[in-house]
């Protein structure tokens, strides 16, 4: 009906003259927002096309130079992962984000189904102390966080920072997926209790199954929230073996100075999986990002 | 009760990795603490006090105008949440009237999905100061101007990493505003032209209103976002030069990791925290009102 309505409004085909004039009546705004592509890609693309040029190259001529005169290969990328560790750290961030995406999905969900489906004491006074724990910023945690893992032996590993991943990331995961756990038909989940089936049951074979998107919008933020983190690496990754590729793309200006071959090279690593998921899930992501608003 | 043992490891893990480390550090702050981090005194008020009268890095008002990193973050406040709402929702009610809306508003929304690290060396190499390296610069030589040292000065540094992050961040704005202009009936807005109102009187009049609630959420966000930054400063400039482009979660960091202050550090914490609160407040009366609606 809202389709219908909406093509009535749409004008009729126009002519080849009037679109011309149309075009040119909207001159300032595509002038506008030829400056907003302008502004938003060639910082990236600068430092896109550097990584493709020699280091002497880089230092010899402009970037934009370059583009009338290609001379780009791969080498860069092969440095940066050999000399600046950035291969090593690659799985590291991996080994960092995978856990700490699973564990928080899983607690999130079996606490959010809790909090739309079954009646106890309490339930909506603590929804609301969780749901407020999510904008406790990370620097009320870390050093207690420090102290706690040091006192458990496990500030050395990886231990440390998927936990303190996973309770940072759970108030934002358990107010989105109760919220869309809440929207499940009510119908649904009485007929499942009324053929006897248990909670966990019916959490597993119902809840789960027909709540993927939202369980995919939670799960794509929180892996790009722990891939992109810095400071809780910084202070709970000690050992340099474990490092992710935040911390390595830093140290590579304290370790090489600013050279751009290797910064350029390492930050596009670094980026490389984020833009991964941003192509390829853009509507869950997106979608993702703006439940997460709150955050 | 069997509600309960859903909602048990998740109590576990927010009791011991969230409530009970923010208590300690509210305890922390009232405390003088050793390099291994563990209380040795207890001292008051001390550390507020010092905080905010004794310390020219974090606050200096003796200075004209005030310094520190307090007023940085202030200027980072007023700045980077106004000028990333406005041009989030300027793009978004441009975008809407040409047909390569998509395409524009993937750009712009693309630094969303990368690390504040890696825009910070994306925008420190256009801010490089050699202009056949650094894009900001090169432009400027080209009309004639003067390359500048854009995170190197004192004056030019804050404003150089605000308007790095405002980069990143108006794609976030200019979405939620996108999805809710959308949501504004175009029978009501082609009515409005039909009775002969400008373009400027149906932004004004009729979509502006309605985008009060979007704009609140985008406002809490960035808010809540500009008080904790904290990356792209580490990143882009380590917190230089001379301290110049501080801020509080900078201080945090330094005071507790660097010079092994934890009891101070756990102190610009908690300062960090009263200034959330009333955000807080604020969007727990929304979550509230939502539920009355549901």
């Amino acid at each position: 009906m809202a389709t219908a309505e909406a093509a009535a409004y749409r004008p009729a085909r126009r002519t080849a003259s009037e679109r011309i004039v149309g075009f040119i009546r909207k001159s300032p705004v595509h002038l506008a927002l030829l400056l907003v592509a302008f502004v938003w890609l060639v910082p990236t693309v600068g430092l896109l096309v550097t990584s493709f040029r020699e280091p002497a190259d880089i230092t010899g001529s402009s970037w934009w130079s370059s583009l009338l005169d290609w001379r780009y290969s791969l080498n860069n990328y092969d440095v940066v992962l050999d000399r600046g560790n950035m291969g090593e750290s690659f799985v590291n961030s991996l080994i960092i984000t995978i856990p700490a995406t699973i564990l928080p999905l899983t607690i999130a969900a079996l606490a959010a189904y809790a909090f739309s489906w079954i009646n106890f004491p309490m339930r909506d006074t603590l929804f609301l102390i969780f749901v407020a724990l999510m904008i406790v910023p990370i620097q009320m945690a870390l050093v207690p966080l420090l102290r706690l893992f040091r006192d458990f032996g496990i500030a050395n590993g990886f231990g440390g920072i998927w936990l303190a991943h996973t309770a940072f990331g759970l108030p934002l995961g358990i107010f989105l997926l109760r919220n869309f756990f809440i929207t499940l038909p009510r119908d649904l989940i009485e007929a499942a209790r009324v053929d006897g089936a248990s909670n966990l049951k019916i959490f597993m074979r119902v809840v789960i199954p027909l709540s993927v998107p939202a369980l995919a919008s939670y799960a794509i933020f929180q892996f790009l929230w722990v891939w992109n983190d810095l400071l809780m690496a910084l202070v709970f990754v000690q050992d340099s073996d474990k490092w992710p590729m935040t911390i390595r793309v830093n140290q590579l200006q304290s370790e090489f100075g600013i050279t751009w071959h290797l910064l350029s090279s390492g930050a596009f690593l670094l980026m490389a999986v984020p833009l991964i998921v941003f192509f390829a899930l853009q509507r869950y992501f997106v979608q993702g990002l703006l439940a997460g608003s709150v955050k | 009760m069997q509600g309960l043992l859903f909602i048990a490891p998740a109590v576990l893990f927010l009791g011991l990795l969230l409530i009970y480390p923010l208590v300690y550090t509210i305890v922390l702050s009232f405390a003088d603490t050793n390099a291994k981090l563990e209380i040795v005194d207890w001292v008051g008020f001390e550390n507020y006090t010092n905080l905010f009268t004794n310390d020219k890095e974090f606050l200096d008002l003796d200075s004209f105008p005030p310094t520190g990193a307090f007023v940085n973050n202030l200027k980072w406040v007023v700045l980077y949440t106004s000028l990333s709402l406005a041009l989030g929702l300027l793009i978004a009610v441009l975008a809407a009237r040409v047909r390569y809306e998509a395409f524009l508003k993937a750009i712009v929304f693309i630094p969303m999905a990368i690390s504040a690290t890696a825009v910070a060396i994306i925008w420190k190499f256009v801010y490089d100061p050699d202009p056949d390296i650094g894009s900001l610069n090169a432009l400027i030589t080209l009309f004639g101007g003067e390359a500048q040292a854009w995170y190197g000065r004192e004056d030019l540094v804050n404003y150089a990493l605000i308007w790095a992050y405002i980069w990143a961040s108006t794609g976030f704005a200019m979405v939620v505003l996108s999805a809710a202009l959308k949501g504004i009936s175009e029978e009501v807005i082609e009515a409005a032209r039909t009775d002969g109102a400008s373009e400027w009187d149906i932004f004004r009049r009729i979509q502006l209103p309605l985008l009060s609630l979007p704009i609140a959420v985008v406002t809490v966000w960035l808010l809540i976002n500009v008080i904790k930054v904290f990356d792209i400063i580490y990143v882009l400039t380590g917190g230089g030069p001379g301290g110049a482009s501080e801020v509080i979660a900078f201080s945090m960091y330094d005071e507790t990791f660097t010079n092994g202050e934890a009891g101070y550090g756990a102190t610009v914490a908690v300062v960090m925290l009263l200034l959330i609160i009333p955000i807080m407040a604020f969007n727990i009366r929304r979550f509230r009102s939502e539920r009355v609606t549901q």
